[in-house]
């Protein structure tokens, strides 16, 4: 009796052993499910199409060919690879430009009227494109719906507009948004580092026991701050300093990210580094300080070369921690999905467009998946923080055996 | 002597600049702190935190929020404590040292560096839209307890590997199995840092936006929830919008300050009993 209580608990225990990995592995699932679902579809809106006239010879057009159409940067046919006409544009809306209102009469109920009339308009007109609904498009049409190129990898890494919800066609580049989140987790980086590694040094090494005794609850209390606080904090006081320093239109800046994100890194940095620069053996320290190397010396030749694997390992987690940071972020760096110039203009990051946008994306829609497909973006690449960080540490341990 | 004057001088330079930087590092949080303090401290009154927000979130109180995040830390903490506590006790008691618990601890640590934002979008795939929650306490607590998991796992490894096994195998000795071992020795012996991690972890939780943004988070809602699928308004949330989006934001500042200063006292206070159970617990373990 007392056995099979023991193997019972012993089953429950292994389960909850196993509940990380199976968080991992379902992450990964939904995901991805809900990521993969962008590539392959067509970049207009479910249920609409374009359409020109028959004797069109264009077959194909890029998402970038159709937005310049339509926001009206392309004018000639022949810019597209197609005959010298001029390029005219027709929405729905723009029926009534075409027929007078009597001849028109009843289209609201009528159907077959209004696809007959659109088809009408588009077999008149030879250097028309149409934006309209798919149930538009009668029987035997005379015109001829044109084939947008698929999402796929290419546009929506290499793609340099974010406009998820435009209209004809929505365009899914990510690559602003990846310079985004990239310029403004590195520059907190940088500035976190030189902060981050003397607070370490100074705690492992140098500071008094009553001095320590202070700073570890400061860190402490610096890791608890949540993210929004320091958002708020970023807003209210860090954003109009940025503002007038820089004298800008506006103080919401991928710099201002940076700083709060640099103290919000800060802890990370400073907790790991200063676990590292604690492992250096006490002999190898004595055994400079016998050779008469001052305190200071012996800290930057024999110390930090020795902890050099777990100062790196502070670094890339400092900077997995950046990169994913959400609230703070989305609250202070003004959330433009342009490719950044400079670390003063406005910056949109990976995270700050996901938590921005997905509360209007309808679920299932193409925004929604391309949202997933940002979030998947975001987890390989913390993924590949978390082993790069555990491969340099485990080498630690094992060149320690040695 | 020349040579050791110059020595000194450079570490005399180095350790003044360490210290010149670590000082901005206590001038920074207390100036975080002292500035929502002191633009916080007059708004908060008993009305403050027992009132429903009014006149578009501008006057009032925020007691649905509180209440809000006092549903989903308890109800994440109800998840991830047992569970986390019982993967802990098994990757440290149970598993030999083999690719399976390394493999184990790596996911671990991976779960531990995953945004929370991807924490969000996970548990709006799969507890609002899969199991079809929708936007509910359940949705949320689930989602910020597996947010905690790798937290509370890890806190309570690091507590077992500190006692000596000289307690295990003198209970062994003893004739007791390995069960009654670790329930009547090694747990009450690694009990002060497993509930330090504890409390530690409600601090992060209460504190989280990203995970309860699709998942819980209500924009404003002056009611109280009745059951685990009513969605709630929370404290970091509300905190958000009424920073970024609130109908009127400089009449909704003053309720922004007060509401960042009850996170910052809550984070505050978790702190300072994680800290007192620490030292209070393990001497009381002592005697």
């Amino acid at each position: 009796m007392k056995k099979i209580f023991e193997k019972v608990i012993e089953g429950i225990l292994m389960l909850s052993g196993t509940v990380t990995t199976l968080t991992v592995l379902l992450i990964i699932f939904f995901l991805f499910k809900e990521g993969i679902g962008l590539f392959g579809k067509s970049p207009t809106e479910e249920g609409f199409t374009v359409a020109v006239n028959r004797e069109n010879p264009v077959n194909e057009l890029s998402t970038d060919q159709i937005k310049n159409i339509f926001d009206q940067n392309i004018h000639n046919w022949n810019e597209v690879g197609g005959n010298n006409d001029s390029i005219i544009l027709f929405r729905m809306d723009d029926l009534f430009n075409y027929y007078t209102e009597e001849e028109l009469a009843g289209i609201d109920t009528n159907m077959n009227l209004l696809t007959s009339k659109i088809d009408e308009v588009i077999d008149k007109n030879k250097g028309i494109i149409a934006f309209i609904s798919s149930k538009e498009i009668p029987q035997n049409p005379n015109s001829k719906l044109i084939h947008i190129k698929a999402i796929g990898l290419g546009s929506f890494f290499g793609g340099k507009e974010w406009f998820p919800t435009a209209q004809p066609v929505a365009q899914f580049g990510v690559y602003p948004l990846l310079m985004g989140t990239l310029w403004v987790s590195l520059l907190a980086i940088l500035i976190a580092l030189p902060f981050g590694l003397a607070t370490a040094v100074y705690m492992a090494e140098i500071a008094s026991p009553g001095v320590r005794s202070v700073l570890k609850p400061v860190i402490e209390l610096l890791a608890g701050i949540p993210s929004v606080v320091y958002g708020f904090f970023g807003l209210i006081v860090v954003v109009p300093l940025v503002q007038q320093i820089f004298a800008l239109p506006v103080g919401e800046t991928g710099l201002t990210g940076s700083i709060i994100l640099a103290i919000m890194a800060l802890p990370t940095i400073i907790t790991v580094a200063e676990d590292a620069i604690r492992g250096t053996p006490r002999s190898v320290k004595e055994a400079s300080l016998a050779l008469g190397a001052s305190q200071w010396q012996t800290i930057y030749r024999i110390t930090i070369p020795y902890a050099s694997s777990g100062i790196t390992a502070a670094v890339i987690l400092g900077i997995g921690r950046a990169i994913g940071e959400t609230m703070a972020v989305l609250m202070v760096t003004g959330n433009a999905a342009v490719v950044p110039h400079s670390i003063l203009e406005p910056m949109r990051t990976i995270p700050a467009t996901i938590a921005a946008e997905l509360g209007e994306a309808a679920k299932g829609s193409l925004h929604y998946d391309a949202l997933f497909a940002l979030g998947c973006i975001l987890f390989i690449i913390t993924m590949i923080v978390n082993l790069t960080v555990q491969m340099i540490s485990g080498k630690r341990t094992r060149n320690k055996l040695r | 002597m020349k040579l050791s004057t110059k020595k000194k001088i450079y570490q005399g330079i180095a350790f003044n600049l360490f210290r010149l930087m670590s000082g901005i590092l206590v001038v920074v949080l207390i100036s975080i702190l002292s500035f929502i303090v002191v633009r916080g401290i007059g708004v908060i009154s008993w009305d403050f935190i027992t009132k429903m927000p009014e006149d578009g979130m501008t006057k009032g109180g925020i007691y649905p929020a509180i209440i809000g995040t006092l549903c989903l830390v308890a109800g994440s903490m109800l998840f991830a404590f047992p569970v986390g506590v019982l993967s802990g006790i098994y990757i440290h008691e149970f598993v030999k040292d083999n690719w399976f618990k390394r493999f184990v601890k790596l996911m671990t640590n991976n779960l531990a560096g995953v945004p929370s934002i991807v924490f969000g979008l996970f548990g709006m795939s799969l507890f609002v839209n899969t199991l079809g929650f929708g936007d509910s306490i359940i949705a949320g607590s689930l989602t910020l307890g597996l947010l905690a998991l790798p937290v509370i796992i890890r806190t309570t490894e690091e507590s077992l590997k500190s006692i000596d096994n000289v307690f295990r195998e003198g209970s062994y000795a003893l004739g007791a199995t390995k069960i009654q071992t670790i329930r009547r020795v090694v747990l009450p012996l690694a009990m002060p840092n497993i509930i330090t991690g504890f409390i530690l972890s409600i601090g992060r939780v209460s504190g989280e936006t990203a995970p309860i943004l699709f998942t819980v988070a209500a924009y404003f809602l002056p009611k109280l929830p009745s059951s685990i699928f009513d969605q709630v308004m929370a404290l970091p949330y509300h905190l958000y919008v009424l920073s970024t989006s609130g109908t009127d934001m400089e009449a909704s500042r003053n309720m922004a300050y007060g509401t960042a200063l009850v996170l910052i006292i809550i984070v505050l206070l978790l702190n300072l009993i994680a800290n007192f159970t620490r030292s209070y617990l393990s001497k009381k373990v002592k005697h």
